[in-house]
C-alpha cells in the first residue's frame, strides 16, 4: 500500500529525516514512534505530499506521489500534529467544507456527516464553533474530518497529545476498530498508546528507521536473557545463593533484601518449575515469583539513546 | 468541472469567514466612513453633479483597505498551522489561491456596492452622467482586484499577518505611485512606468472610456501576482 524508498528530508543544514526504506502493507496499523524531533511528523508530511523530499520516492496505492499527489490525497485521511482547525468556523460547517472538497455529493453528506460525527461522538457540539471546543473534542473533530471520506489510509500524527485517559482509551478502540479494515498509521511518543493500538512498530531516531517488528518481536529481541524475582520466606542469602546457583540455566544469582532474589538464566530457559521444585525439597514458602518484564520502554530507550 | 467546485468550495468558505470574524464589518464601515466623509466634502466643495470625488480617492483608500481585506487570508493559516490541513486535501494550490483571491474580490465588491447610494444621492441634486460612474465602479473592481492580488501574495509569504500588511502596503503603494515620479525621467522610460501604474489604467477606465489595453493589464497583472501566490503558498516550514 505504500513504499518509501530511501527518503530524505533535510531542512538547510537540519537532516530531518535520512535513508528512510519501509513498506506497509495493505490493512496494517503501524506505529511510528520516535522521541521528539526524531523526524515522525517530517516522514508523515512527506506521505501525505505536504513536503517533498529532498530525495527518495514514495509510492502509495501503486501511484508516485510526486506525479499524482492529488488522486493519493483523495485516498488518504490525515490527521495532523497538534489539530489544526478553523476556529471561527462551526463543526457542522467545518465538516461541510471538508466534504464538499472530498467531492461528497450533497445527497450523500448529510449522512456521511451524521455517520462520521457519531463514530467519533461529537453529536452534541455539531453546531458549536470550533473555537469554543475543548482540545478533547477538537481531537475528535480532527478525526472526523480525517474519517469523513471513508479514506483506504488513515494517518494520524500524534493523536492522543491532549486527551484525558478515558478519551485515550476511546480513542484507541477507535483506531483499532478502523484498523481491521483500513491501513492505519499512528505517529507517537507514547508507548503504552503504539502497544496498545499497533500490529507493528517502527522507531525511528534521529531520522533513521532503527527498529521494525511487532511489539513483541521488539521486545524479544530486546531480552538477551531470563529473570525471575522470587522471595521466600526466612531464608539468608548465603543459603539461597548456594541453592539456586545449582539450578540448570541459571547464569547469576542477586540476593536483594531478606528473602529476596533476582535469578537470571539463559534466554529462553524458564526456570519457574525448578523453582517450585527446589522450595518443595527444600520445605522453603513462596511468598512471591515472577518474570521481569520487558517493556516497550525499555527497548525504546534503549534504540533512541546513544 | 472538479477544480471549478473546488474553487467555489474555497470562495464560499472564505466568503463566509470574513463575516464569522469582525473582518468584514469593521471593513466595511471604515470603508464607507472614510469616502463618505471625503466625498461629500469634496463634493460640496466642487459643486458638480459626479461621482468622481469618490473615484479620485479610491485608488489611495484602497491601498490600505484591500491589504487589509487579504493579510489574513494565507498568513492565518500558517500562523494556526490549518494550511497544513489545507495543503494536503485533494486541492490544488491554484484553486486555494484563486478561491481566496474572489472572496477578497468579492468582499470589496460588497464594499463598492454600499456606496452606490452616493450615486443616488447625487443623481437626486442635479443630473448626472451614469457612463463615468459605471465605469469608475468596473475601474474600481479592475484595480482592486490588481491591489487584493498584491496583497494576497504578501499574505502568502510570511505566517505574520503584520508584515503581511505592511508588505503589501508598500507595493500597493508602489504601483500606485510609479507614474507620479515621471517628472523626474527620460520620454521614453516614462511609458513604461505610466503602463504599470495601477492608478493610471484606474483613471482611463474611470473617464468612461473602456479600452482593451487598460483591462489586458488588470487581467495580466492579477495574473502574475496569483501565480506568484500559488508558488509562495507551497513554501514549507520547519515542523
Amino acid at each position: 500500500m505504500i513504499e518509501a524508498r530511501s527518503l530524505s528530508k533535510a531542512f538547510g543544514p537540519i537532516e530531518a529525516v535520512k535513508d528512510l526504506s519501509f513498506d506497509i502493507r495493505e490493512g496494517e496499523v503501524v506505529g511510528l514512534l520516535g522521541p521528539n524531533g526524531a523526524g515522525k511528523s517530517t516522514t508523515i508530511k512527506m506521505l501525505t505530499g505536504y513536503i517533498t523530499p529532498t530525495s527518495g520516492s514514495v509510492m502509495i496505492a501503486d501511484m508516485d506521489a510526486s506525479r499524482e499527489i492529488l488522486s493519493i490525497r483523495r485516498r488518504i485521511g490525515y490527521m495532523p500534529q497538534d489539530i489544526p482547525l478553523y476556529e471561527d468556523m462551526t463543526v457542522i460547517d467545518y465538516l461541510r467544507f471538508v466534504s464538499d472538497i472530498r467531492q461528497i455529493s450533497s445527497t450523500a453528506r448529510r449522512e456521511k456527516i451524521r455517520h462520521v460525527a457519531e463514530r467519533c461522538s461529537i453529536e452534541k457540539v455539531i453546531t458549536q464553533s470550533i473555537g469554543t471546543l475543548s482540545s478533547g473534542y477538537k481531537q475528535r473533530v480532527g478525526l472526523a474530518q480525517a474519517l469523513i471520506h471513508n479514506p483506504d489510509i488513515l494517518i494520524l500524527d500524534e493523536p492522543s497529545s491532549d486527551l484525558d485517559p478515558n478519551q485515550i482509551v476511546e480513542i484507541r478502540n477507535l483506531i483499532k476498530e478502523i484498523g481491521k479494515e483500513k491501513t492505519v498509521i499512528v505517529s507517537s511518543h507514547i508507548l503504552s498508546e503504539v502497544q496498545a493500538t499497533c500490529g507493528r512498530v517502527m522507531i525511528i531516531s534521529d531520522g533513521k528507521l532503527v527498529a521494525d517488528g511487532s511489539p513483541d518481536e521488539l521486545l524479544a529481541k530486546e531480552r538477551s536473557d531470563n529473570r525471575v524475582h522470587i522471595t521466600f520466606q526466612g531464608v539468608g542469602p548465603e543459603e539461597g545463593i548456594e541453592a539456586l546457583s545449582r539450578i540448570d540455566g541459571v547464569s547469576r544469582v542477586k540476593p536483594i533484601e531478606d528473602g529476596r532474589f533476582i535469578v537470571i538464566a539463559r534466554k529462553g530457559r524458564d526456570v519457574r518449575p525448578d523453582l517450585f521444585h527446589l522450595a518443595v525439597a527444600r520445605d522453603w514458602v513462596i511468598l512471591e515469583m515472577r518474570t521481569e518484564q520487558v517493556s516497550l520502554e525499555d527497548v525504546f530507550r534503549k534504540l533512541t539513546m546513544n | 468541472m472538479n477544480r471549478l467546485k473546488n474553487i467555489w468550495t474555497v470562495f464560499k468558505k472564505e466568503f463566509l469567514s470574513f463575516f464569522n470574524s469582525p473582518v468584514a464589518y469593521i471593513v466595511i464601515t471604515v470603508f464607507l466612513l472614510f469616502s463618505g466623509w471625503l466625498f461629500f466634502q469634496q463634493f460640496f466643495l466642487i459643486g458638480q453633479a459626479g461621482m468622481r470625488p469618490l473615484f479620485a480617492l479610491i485608488p489611495i483608500l484602497f491601498i490600505f483597505f484591500a491589504p487589509a481585506i487579504t493579510m489574513r487570508l494565507v498568513a492565518e493559516e500558517r500562523k494556526t498551522k490549518t494550511i497544513s490541513l489545507l495543503l494536503t486535501l485533494p486541492l490544488g494550490n491554484a484553486e486555494i489561491i484563486l478561491g481566496k483571491f474572489l472572496a477578497a474580490e468579492a468582499l470589496l465588491g460588497v464594499a463598492l456596492l454600499l456606496t452606490l447610494p452616493y450615486a443616488f444621492t447625487v443623481s437626486s441634486i442635479g443630473m448626472l452622467d451614469w457612463g463615468p460612474v459605471w465605469g469608475g465602479y468596473l475601474g474600481a473592481l479592475l484595480m482592486g482586484a490588481a491591489y487584493l492580488a498584491v496583497g494576497l501574495f504578501c499574505s502568502s509569504l510570511t505566517s505574520n499577518q503584520i508584515v503581511a500588511f505592511i508588505l503589501g502596503l508598500g507595493i500597493c503603494f508602489f504601483f500606485f505611485i510609479i507614474d507620479k515620479v515621471l517628472i523626474f525621467l527620460p520620454g521614453n522610460l516614462s511609458t513604461v512606468f505610466e503602463y504599470f501604474s495601477v492608478d493610471y489604467h484606474f483613471r482611463n477606465i474611470a473617464r468612461g472610456v473602456i479600452d482593451l489595453r487598460d483591462i489586458v493589464f488588470y487581467i495580466s497583472f492579477v495574473a502574475a501576482f496569483m501565480i506568484y501566490s500559488i508558488y509562495a503558498v507551497q513554501r514549507e516550514d520547519w515542523r
